[in-house]
């Protein structure tokens, strides 16, 4: 939220820098007596979780990075001397396989907040798309950090992966050929995983920067989803209230992460990753990872030709299509109202496409055949429908609860005190 | 940021304008050109090296396989299944009728493209000879590309007798044609050459 800096620098050190490189400025703008809505509830934890889990698997990487071959004949061997000869390097791996699968939990509650809070809308669009942004480049980090370790799992989802690209007309054997550099995937594909692996967390930091300025500069949304009317009454700094929300939300978080790590390390993983990968032998079932399943879903549903559009390649269309239809999220949703708390039907429909995400998400998990298929293309089209026809035209015809008036409002009259205690003006 | 942005440039009438667009242009141009000029680089860089290249063919001595049997041999770091089949296994092949084929193409590197999936060009090498006991295919899954069973003695060879996909159940035929699952197209004939009677070229 825009707002007058505060900041007084103290000591002569301070004012020195100050007049060069206001960085400290910078930061008590930003994280010391920013002001945030005072009614943000725990599911706004999530994004500093966010910030702790990159940094968490920036530093584990780099360590690993640090014992790890990128060479096919070497690979799974030295995945294998971490674990066994390197100090700590099993704490390592294990924090920074364990890590990507919270890192995505902990994004997609991020995402379900966002939606339902109706964070994405006027005036936060380009701070939601930026955050779509930030998704997409997660997924290509870990679907090129999966590969890595060259197990079967790594081998064969990378092959099925790039020969889903293959599928896009004209540019598509293109694509597959760089990104191979040779006839299959082999180790030049390892190789250059392993580099851009490395590269892309910087260029999400980056975007999460843009991400966070974005969001600063219109304010944070809050669960009323009314904007703030009153700084002094409606807001209270970021520290310490919010660090210290934060930072709990950070520790049970973290707690739980820790019970994964120490006590089923391998709980989310694939047995099939322990064997050292053979271009000749296909595993019996080929799964990526639980926070690729739902999309993998949406992939495998579309198994009928669409007009002069194949199986495949519509199948690769409606997987595309699935995160595409978020960067127009803010101008499908035509209903006034930000917060689903004063929209009852749209909240129903919201409960439903959670369910609807899981569902997929299961279903991604099981063969591609009978009824999974059916209810993968209901779910499907539920999905999209949700995007695309629900949410243009709720509204226009539902009929929302009345808002309160302004955040404090909405905070004394859940706390029960009378509206005569604000402080007058 | 912003405390200095009061000097203003009161908009310069213009001296000589087509010199300085020129010049902008003239700019801009180069510039993209070498853009341009860094990027093909940047890109081809990942296109396959030329030791990846240079294994591009691989010879295979066939002598020791029986009729009946099949062998895996690596070609581009890819499988190519090599089937030696018997007669009654040809006589099967050979009486599926084209009208029956999901895809109706060749798919034979070693023939023109719109060739029809008949058994007989499927078997054909490069040399335009024909050696029907020999069936030699790239052994990659049209659907998403694996490596479907069937070669070794003892695999589930699927519907049709031929090979089977195990991870989305694609069933291909004794001249690897796709018959039936989500596969899109028949198993590809790389280009081949026989060598001798008992030894072939691959690539």
């Amino acid at each position: 939220m825009k707002h007058q800096s505060t900041y007084v620098p103290k000591t002569g050190v301070e004012r020195w820098l100050d007049r060069r490189l206001p960085i400290v400025r910078l930061a008590v703008d930003s994280f010391g007596d920013y002001p945030v809505p005072k009614n943000l509830n725990y599911w706004w934890t999530f994004g500093g979780i966010l910030m702790v889990f990159l940094v968490i698997q920036i530093v584990t990487g780099v360590v690993l990075a640090m014992h790890y071959t990128p060479h096919a004949s070497m690979a799974f061997a030295s995945v294998e001397h971490i674990m066994r000869d390197v100090n700590y390097g099993w704490l390592f791996r294990y924090v920074h396989a364990n890590g990507a699968s919270f890192f995505f939990l902990a994004v997609y509650i991020h995402m379900f907040r966002g939606l339902f809070y109706g964070s994405y809308k006027e005036p936060r669009e380009v701070s939601w798309i930026l955050g779509v942004v930030i998704f997409l480049l997660m997924m290509a980090t870990a679907f090129m950090g999966y590969v890595l370790p060259w197990g079967q799992m790594s081998f064969w989802g990378a092959t099925v992966i790039t020969n889903i690209l293959a599928a896009v007309p004209v540019v598509g054997e293109s694509i597959q050929q760089l990104l191979w550099g040779g006839p299959s995937v082999g180790n030049p594909t390892l190789n250059r995983f392993f580099s851009l692996h490395y590269l892309l967390p910087f260029a999400i930091f980056g975007v999460v920067i843009l991400h966070v300025w974005a969001f600063h500069v219109s304010g944070n949304n809050n669960p009323t989803g009314v904007p703030v009317k009153d700084v002094k009454k409606d807001t209270l700094p970021f520290t310490p209230y919010y660090t210290v929300k934060d930072g709990f939300a950070i520790a049970v978080y973290l707690t739980v992460f820790a019970v994964f790590v120490f006590f089923m390390p391998n709980v989310l993983g694939h047995p099939d990753n322990s064997i050292e990968a053979n271009p000749l032998s296909t595993p019996a079932h080929i799964v990526p990872e639980w926070y690729f399943l739902p999309f993998y879903a949406i992939l495998r549903a579309i198994t009928f030709n669409i007009g002069p559009i194949d199986s495949k390649l519509g199948g690769v269309i409606a997987m595309f299509g699935s995160i595409g239809v978020l960067f127009i999220l803010p101008w499908l949703d035509t209903s006034k109202v930000r917060s689903m708390r004063y929209r009852p039907t749209a909240q129903l429909w919201f409960f439903l496409f959670v369910a609807c995400c899981i569902g997929l998400g299961y279903l991604g998990s099981q063969p591609a055949e009978g009824v999974y298929v059916v209810w993968a293309q209901i779910l499907t089209a539920y999905y999209f429908a949700f995007f695309l026809i629900i949410l243009p035209l709720l509204g226009i015809i539902e009929k929302p609860k009345p808002l309160p008036k302004s955040i404090n409002e909405a905070v004394l009259k859940k706390s029960g005190a009378a509206p005569a205690l604000q402080p007058a003006e | 940021m912003g405390a200095d942005s009061g000097t203003q440039v009161t908009s310069a009438a213009t001296e000589e304008p087509s010199r300085r667009e020129f010049i902008h242009i003239f700019g801009a141009t180069i510039a993209g050109a070498a853009g341009v000029g860094a990027l093909v680089p940047l890109i081809d860089q990942m296109n396959p090296d030329a030791s990846v290249r240079a294994l591009s063919t691989k010879e295979v001595d066939l002598s020791a396989v029986e009729p009946g049997q099949a062998i895996k041999v690596m070609w581009q770091g890819k499988p190519v299944f090599i089937r030696r089949r018997t007669a009654e296994e040809i006589k099967m092949a050979e009486e599926v009728s084209v009208g029956d084929l999901k895809d109706a193409k060749a798919r034979n590197a070693n023939l023109p493209d719109d060739t029809p999936a008949t058994d007989d060009n499927r078997i054909t090498g490069g040399d335009a000879a024909k050696h029907p006991e020999w069936l030699i295919l790239v052994g990659v899954c049209t659907h998403l590309g694996c490596i479907p069973l069937g070669t070794a003695q003892g695999e589930v060879r699927g519907d049709y007798q031929g090979w089977f996909c195990p991870c989305h159940g694609s069933h291909y035929d004794l001249a690897g044609r796709i018959r039936k699952g989500p596969a899109p197209e028949n198993l590809p004939v790389p280009p081949y050459t026989f060598l001798s009677d008992t030894s072939i070229r691959i690539g």
